[in-house]
């Protein structure tokens, strides 16, 4: 089928229970550029975008792009020849592309027809024109280390001048550098440089069996750990044809609203405190201590690491946990209500929050945005609920997921959206414990040689997709997994431009994101 | 100048040594419970500026020796200052260079030397610092030097020890103007001591910091010195505050009694006063830095208000 009339491009729907996923594979550049185009004029969004090495099988090279469309996710395949790889530049149509093309160059070394070919990944860590995912890169050549120049576009005119921050801060937070370009405390300018983290990910998942992907996949960001391990999940039994039973679908979806609120009690506090209103933090901190304790008890491990697996889940809480768990959503639901009316009644506070870091739906849509950050400029967007078109995967068709959204697009309106889905994930949390379907609890999931899948999963920040592709003999030949972060990091850049300096860390943690999770 | 004056004197200055650490740990501890944590213990600023002192200074490379000189010289304001403020007697040999003013004076030698230091290195916070501190300091001087003269003109003289002499060492009187130059008072020190609502002495936000945006480069002794002296700064302004708005209990000439009575009261008002500034620190949120000069206005136009208040209702013609 055609997803977009004008583009002859053939999709077919990818089997199984995931979220609704059509693959397809563009003729040449200009197809893929006319897809690029046909998606941005219906509103879509770019999803994920990565490169991968097929000269062993006898091909070329291979680019695989994610759109995000209304009804679900278009992967589009592009093959390029071993010789002469390159592909259009996508970043006219989706801003949000330009990183993802240069991470491509960096680690596959297939490049893009763009003006903007500065290095992203590779921060002088190995040499240009080594390639660590090729197959034939061998061990990283003998290099030395040596802090690498990058080209920072350069804010001239009277009082413009730059401040340096990072990539070590004072406090103990994850590497990354901005560089801002101000006139006395107003910036007019900020631009990222993201990479410090890469750890190759990638590239250690080659070779490797299904189980050993799905604990190193899990381990790209540990906030997001549930996310990308259910989004492997359901790669993996797209892949090879499994589907888990409801029973795990169900304890899924529980694991995954676990984490969400995890996350929101801790950025709820944190943003309190950035704010220097420390009570806000010591009190969304032992909420969020009391939180993790609970998820131990029932899965294992306070972040509930490897607790979703290929086939299935890999713990199941006993009934005595289940119902102390809905007893500490309705203590914890009262609190987190509590503390909202402190909140918002704090006038200091709310002059902090409000109007601060303000980006509207149409920069939203710009940048491919998705998750907290998309919801909070009034973009509906979650692959949990329903929408026009879309129907969410399994459990959350049944559940009926409210979305929660807020027009103003600053930092109140991301504090507000957050407390919107602590809310609703406790009603959810409640609901899943009390009706868990029976069935097993985890399936056999058998290899199939040369399989492919893609997983997309509405994790706490936004939206998680992980594509996988194995090789002859079952194992991972090429694994990519895609934050959230990729698109929201340069919205950040914008977000802050109508500020002043002493606002950005509110702003930044208001959008929370994740330095391992786009660093791979 | 008796002996007992010098040493009266000198029992004030180490006195001043010895608490203000212990008031920041105070206000610390206050800040802890208020927030629900377990604070840390009342003596933590003594271990800190011990273990500073034990560690070895790193310079940067580009520091001169303005750099070196600046914490001795903050030190030395913030002591000389605690020295000035009668904290608990008026009979101090220091007592006729005791102006207010050159104690505003003093305040500003620290802060223009604290500022220039952290521009000398270069580094883009510490210019950074010092120009917000240049801010904050340039609305808090003016509206300072108003509460002064407020005070003031009720003595009839700009030494503070004379203003407490007037104020606790006779009749009692109410005076309306001090209601409005305490109030402003109060958010003077607040911006004077880098506290919440415009400074955030606990951040690790370095792009949010004023004061320690300024010394982000400053390890060892230095920083120790530079730390020492923040305290004596908090202490110097209490006692300021307490000698201005609540002086009974400071000891007159020649009485020694009073003297050591003097000592567990001033730990009293400075305790209440710790815990008052620990409250007002946990229920406020910080402000967004071009609102300080907002507040220091309103607190500028408070104190003008006091010195009106005195002009036009306290003043018989």
């Amino acid at each position: 089928m055609f997803l977009f009339d004008d583009v002859p491009i053939d999709f077919s729907p990818q089997p199984g229970l995931g979220a609704p996923v059509w693959r397809g594979r563009a003729a040449d550049g200009d197809e893929l550029k006319d897809f690029a185009a046909a998606v941005q004029q219906s509103g879509g969004r770019l999803a994920a975008l990565w490169g991968s090495d097929r000269r062993q099988e006898g091909q070329g090279f291979q680019l695989d792009c994610v759109f995000g469309l209304d009804r679900g996710h278009a992967w589009l395949r592009l093959e390029l020849p071993a010789d002469d790889a390159v592909y259009p530049d996508l970043s006219a149509k989706f801003p949000a592309a330009n990183r993802m093309q240069r991470a491509v160059y960096d680690l596959v070394g297939i490049r893009h027809t763009g003006s903007d070919q500065r290095p992203w990944l590779r921060h002088g860590g190995w040499p240009a024109g080594w390639f660590p995912l090729r197959h034939d890169a061998g061990a990283p050549p003998e290099h030395a280390n040596l802090p690498s120049d990058y080209d920072f576009v350069k804010v001239g005119g009277e009082g413009a001048h730059e401040i340096p921050v990072g990539p070590i801060h004072a406090g103990i937070i994850e590497p990354g550098h901005f560089r801002f370009s101000v006139v006395g405390e107003r910036v007019l300018r900020l631009e990222q440089r993201l990479g410090y983290q890469h750890k190759g990910v990638e590239q250690r998942c080659t070779g490797a069996d299904i189980a050993t992907g799905a604990k190193l996949v899990g381990r790209v960001s540990g906030d997001s750990t549930c996310a990308y391990a259910w989004a492997y999940a359901a790669a993996v039994e797209a892949a090879c044809g499994v589907e888990p039973s409801p029973r795990a679908l169900a304890l899924r979806a529980l694991i995954l609203e676990r984490e969400r609120i995890a996350n929101h009690l801790g950025d709820l506090g944190m943003l309190g405190n950035d704010a220097a209103l420390a009570f806000g933090l010591a009190q969304f901190f032992r909420l969020k201590e009391d939180w993790v304790r609970m998820s131990a008890e029932l899965f294992g491990h306070r972040f509930m690491m490897d607790s979703i697996v290929p086939g299935g889940v890999a713990h199941e809480p006993d009934a005595r946990a289940l119902a102390a768990m809905v007893e500490q959503c309705d203590a914890i639901g009262r609190e987190v209500a509590e503390l909202r009316a402190i909140y918002d009644a704090h006038a200091g506070l709310q002059d902090r929050f409000l109007t601060t870091g303000a980006i509207d739906a149409a920069l939203a849509r710009e940048f491919s945005l998705t998750g907290i950050a998309a919801r909070a400029t009034g973009v509906l967007l979650d692959g949990r609920a329903y929408r026009q078109g879309y129907t969410p995967p399994p459990p959350y068709a049944k559940l009926g997921v409210r979305p929660a959204t807020d027009e103003r697009g600053d930092v109140a309106a991301r504090v507000a959206v957050r407390f919107d889905e602590v809310f609703e994930s406790l009603r959810l949390l409640r609901e899943l414990a009390v009706g868990l379907p029976a069935g097993e609890l985890r399936r056999e999931v058998a290899p199939v040689p040369y399989a492919e899948g893609l997983g997309v999963v509405e994790g706490w920040r936004g939206e998680v997709v992980v594509g996988v592709r194995l090789d002859a003999a079952g194992r991972i030949a090429r694994l990519h997994p895609h934050d959230p972060s990729w698109q929201a990091w340069p919205a950040l850049e914008h977000a802050v431009m109508q500020d002043i300096v002493p606002d950005f860390p509110l702003i930044n943690k208001s959008f929370n994101l994740s330095y391992s999770g786009q660093d791979i | 100048m008796s002996v007992a004056g010098i040493l009266g004197q000198l029992f004030a200055l180490v006195l001043a040594l010895l608490l203000a650490p212990l008031l920041t740990g105070w206000v610390n501890q206050c800040r802890a419970w208020l927030q629900n944590r377990s604070a840390p213990p009342l003596w933590q600023p003594y271990y800190t500026l011990h273990k500073l002192f034990n560690k070895d200074v790193v310079l940067a490379d580009g520091a001169s020796s303005l750099f070196r000189v600046a914490p001795f010289v903050v030190f030395g304001a913030m002591a000389l200052a605690c020295a000035i403020v009668p904290s608990l007697s008026t009979d101090l040999p220091f007592a006729p260079a005791a102006d207010a003013l050159a104690l505003v004076g003093v305040f500003g030698l620290a802060r223009l030397f604290i500022s220039l230091a952290a521009m000398d290195v270069g580094t883009a916070f510490g210019s950074l610092g010092g120009r917000r501190e240049m801010l904050v300091g340039f609305l808090a001087e003016p509206a300072l030097l108003m509460v002064i003269f407020t005070v003031a003109m009720i003595a009839n003289s700009t030494s503070v020890a004379a203003i407490v002499a007037t104020l606790a060492h006779r009749d009692f009187v109410i005076y309306p103007s001090l209601a409005f130059a305490g109030v402003a008072f109060t958010m003077v020190s607040l911006a004077e001591n880098a506290r919440v609502p415009v400074d955030n002495p606990a951040t690790h936000l370095e792009l949010t910091m004023i004061h320690e945006a300024m010394i982000l480069e400053y390890s060892g002794r230095h920083l120790a010195l530079i730390e020492w002296a923040a305290s004596l700064k908090l202490y110097a302004y209490s006692c300021l505050g307490l000698a201005f708005f609540f002086p009974w209990g400071i000891a007159e000439r020649d009485n020694l009694l009073a003297l050591a009575a003097a000592v567990p009261l001033l730990i009293l008002k400075l305790a209440i006063g710790g815990f008052l500034l620990a409250l007002i620190e946990t229920v406020n949120a910080k402000m967004r830095i071009f609102r300080a000069p907002e507040f220091l206005g309103t607190a500028f136009m408070l104190a003008v208000l006091g010195l009106l208040v005195r002009l036009l209702l306290e003043t018989r013609v």
